[in-house]
């Protein structure tokens, strides 16, 4: 009985995705190493007391009566400390701010540094109402602890946005370029196969895996911290497919013309160390100047990011994030069409 | 069905430091079976792959099924079959996967297992193709090459690594079939109909292996070494002798008759006061042809 002769595309894809199953390690880089960062980052960053600074007195007649004014602040861990320490402690950040009342009363500390400026109020506050100032109005302090807002929420959109790039691109990338490298690409044009269908397909086993993947690390940061998709599913998915074509896209640009597997690594990492640091994974992009911010912003990953948070933590629906979903799919058309254009196939 | 299958003119490939095709004319006939034969390096990867419309050519004109590559590149594609020098098929498939894969490229072919039956390959269906032993890797090449029940089989080196069994099988298929390239003269001579001998990206000769073989003037090769090894001239006015080379620290001649010329040979090597050390006699092969028109051997010219 002769066997069923299923299409091109559908075998390509089948194969594709088997080739991928069986290669063990690449499992555990795509599904394994984003729960171990999300486990190890969730839990350094979990909710606990804020630190307390590190401030320095400088020792003297008073020293000790100020560590004791200093000590009701929660905010500060001050310690006593001569002019040398001092100056060393300060310039290697071991502590934040230096007290020096041996004249006037001086805070010594970087303005530049959030730490310094929170230390220097703190300091002042507490040192000027242990000698005697007054608050003219009472207040009180409420704190907000709302789900949605903490870091853990931050970072789990922000490590699904990593990820989608880093296998989106290494998915492409890695695989065309070995088989190119093994003369594989060489032997599938010698067949009537069409071009346009192994690169699709190359695409569509991309997207079985991305499925698996955003669904196990949303499921991880919901059952292990809670992290909510606060927005619709709908729109998870729409982004996660768009974001997807986009880093394959990429990807399938980044290997259209390499010769050799270190030629495509290399490459690969040159195009995301810039989205690792500036995109907003671990840490808002907020701070960067506002002169960089709009090429910043023009990164897939950034787009991915900005709209998976709005998604998952503030529940803006579709309509909010078109203009992402628009750069990531301009990003996805113009990679493919440079990729297939300047393609190598053998 | 006459015509031709095949076709090449003032074929031209130059890579930057070496004329790897350099102006070769090649007819080849339907159900014709047709060698390609040369030392490593002499044009026949990059000749086949120009006729495979693999390779563009620099200058020249090929026509395959009375087609050209520009213009009917995919309906060619559905009618050959290729097997390349040096492809690894993926390790992560099995056998069979991988016949169902390129079987999925064409519009009609042999069903996957009676191909893989074909090539023996039986055992091995389920087996990665990354466990497979060179020999069999190869089978699977060829069973690739076939799926698409082709015209026309394009073979660069089909047998390089087999032991004799697996050769002798893979010859089965072949002769089915029509075109090859190889280094091994034997299989050409028993396998091709005709052969066109390559080196330097030029066509050096060309007809049926009998035909060739004619070519040498003589058809009986006498190989011998001396103790101490003696000038050409001592030995090159033996009657019937149409040529000597050196091979090795041996020579050949190239002699009409053996029972002429081996008495005389010997008289020749005492009178000049030598010891003959090894002497040996063999009908002209393709290989003789090789040697008398280079003065290199095809192995390792
Ligand atoms: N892509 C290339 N770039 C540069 N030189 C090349 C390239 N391909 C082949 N050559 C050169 O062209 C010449 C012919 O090579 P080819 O592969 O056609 O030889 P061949 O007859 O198939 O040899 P073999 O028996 O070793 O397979 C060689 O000198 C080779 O170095
Ligand atoms: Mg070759």
């Amino acid at each position: 009985m002769p066997e069923k002769i299923r299409p091109a595309i559908i075998e390509l894809t089948s194969v594709r995705t088997k080739e991928f199953v069986r290669e063990t390690e690449a499992i555990f880089w795509v599904f394994g190493f984003p729960l171990i960062l999300a486990l190890a980052l969730g839990f350094a960053f979990r909710e606990k007391a804020p630190d307390r600074v590190p401030v320095a007195v400088l020792a003297g007649p008073s020293s000790q009566k100020e560590v004791a004014a200093l000590s009701k602040s929660p905010a500060l861990s001050p310690r006593v400390l001569n002019e040398a320490e001092a100056h060393d402690a300060l310039r290697h950040g071991k502590v934040s701010l230096v007290i020096d009342s041996s004249h006037s009363l001086t805070y010594r500390y970087d303005p530049t540094s959030p730490d310094g400026r929170t230390a220097r109020r703190e300091a002042d506050d507490a040192l000027q109402a242990a000698a005697g100032r007054r608050d003219v109005m009472p207040a009180r302090d409420e704190f907000v602890r709302e789900q949605g807002a903490r870091y853990i929420d931050f970072l789990i959109p922000g490590l699904l946005g990593m990820n989608l790039m880093g296998t989106g691109m290494w998915g492409m990338g890695f695989t065309i370029a070995n088989a190119r490298m093994k003369k594989l690409l060489k032997r599938l044009i010698a067949t009537p196969m069409r071009k346009s269908q192994y690169v699709m397909s190359q695409f569509l086993s991309r997207l079985i895996f991305l499925t698996v993947e955003v669904i196990v690390l949303v499921a991880f940061g919901w059952l292990v911290f809670g992290v909510r998709v606060n927005g619709s599913i709908l729109a998870l998915t729409i982004l996660c497919i768009v974001g997807g074509y986009a880093f394959s896209g990429l990807g399938l640009l980044t290997a259209s013309r390499a010769r050799t597997l270190e030629g495509v690594s290399g490459l690969m990492n040159l195009i995301m160390m810039p989205m690792w640091l500036c995109s907003g994974v671990f840490f808002s992009y907020e701070r960067f100047p506002s002169s960089v911010k709009p090429f910043i912003r023009a990164l897939p990953l950034t787009m991915l990011n900005d709209a998976l948070r709005a998604v998952m933590n503030d529940a803006a629906p579709l309509t909010k994030v078109l203009p992402h979903l628009a750069v990531l799919a301009a990003w996805g058309i113009v990679t493919f069409a440079i990729g297939l254009k300047i393609f190598r196939w053998q | 069905m006459p015509g031709e299958a095949v076709s090449c003119r003032g074929l031209k490939k130059y890579y930057a430091d070496v004329k790897a095709v350099d102006g070769l004319d090649l007819s080849v006939g339907n159900g014709e079976c047709f060698g390609l034969l040369g030392p490593n390096g002499a044009g026949k990867t990059t000749t086949i792959e120009i006729l495979e419309g693999l390779t563009v050519p620099d200058d020249g004109q090929v026509e395959v099924l009375g087609m050209t590559w520009k213009q009917n590149e995919r309906r060619l594609r559905e009618r050959i079959g290729i097997s390349l020098q040096e492809t690894q098929l993926s390790e992560k498939l099995t056998v069979h996967e991988t016949v169902r894969l390129f079987r999925s490229f064409y519009p009609a072919g042999p069903d996957p297992d009676s191909l893989i039956h074909d090539m023996s390959l039986d055992e091995k269906r389920n087996s990665r193709v990354g466990k497979l032993s060179g020999g069999q890797k190869q089978r699977l090449a060829a069973a690739c090459a076939l799926v698409g029940d082709p015209d026309i089989l394009f073979l660069d080196e089909p047998t390089t690594g087999l032991d004799p069994q697996s050769r002798l099988q893979l010859w089965e298929v072949v002769a089915k079939f029509r075109s090859l390239t190889t280094h091994y003269m034997e299989e050409a001579e028993r396998l091709c109909d005709r052969i066109a001998i390559v080196d330097h990206g030029h066509l050096i000769a060309l007809g049926t292996p009998k035909e060739l073989i004619a070519k040498l003037e003589a058809p009986n090769i006498i190989e011998f070494t001396s103790d101490p090894a003696l000038p050409p001239d001592t030995f090159q006015d033996i009657p019937g002798c149409h040529g000597c080379s050196p091979r090795g620290n041996a020579w050949q001649l190239r002699v009409d008759s053996l029972a002429e010329a081996v008495p005389q040979l010997i008289a020749a090597v005492e009178e000049s006061g030598a010891k003959l050390v090894t002497l040996s006699t063999h009908a002209a092969t393709l290989e003789d042809l090789f040697v008398s028109l280079t003065g290199r051997e095809l192995r390792d010219a």
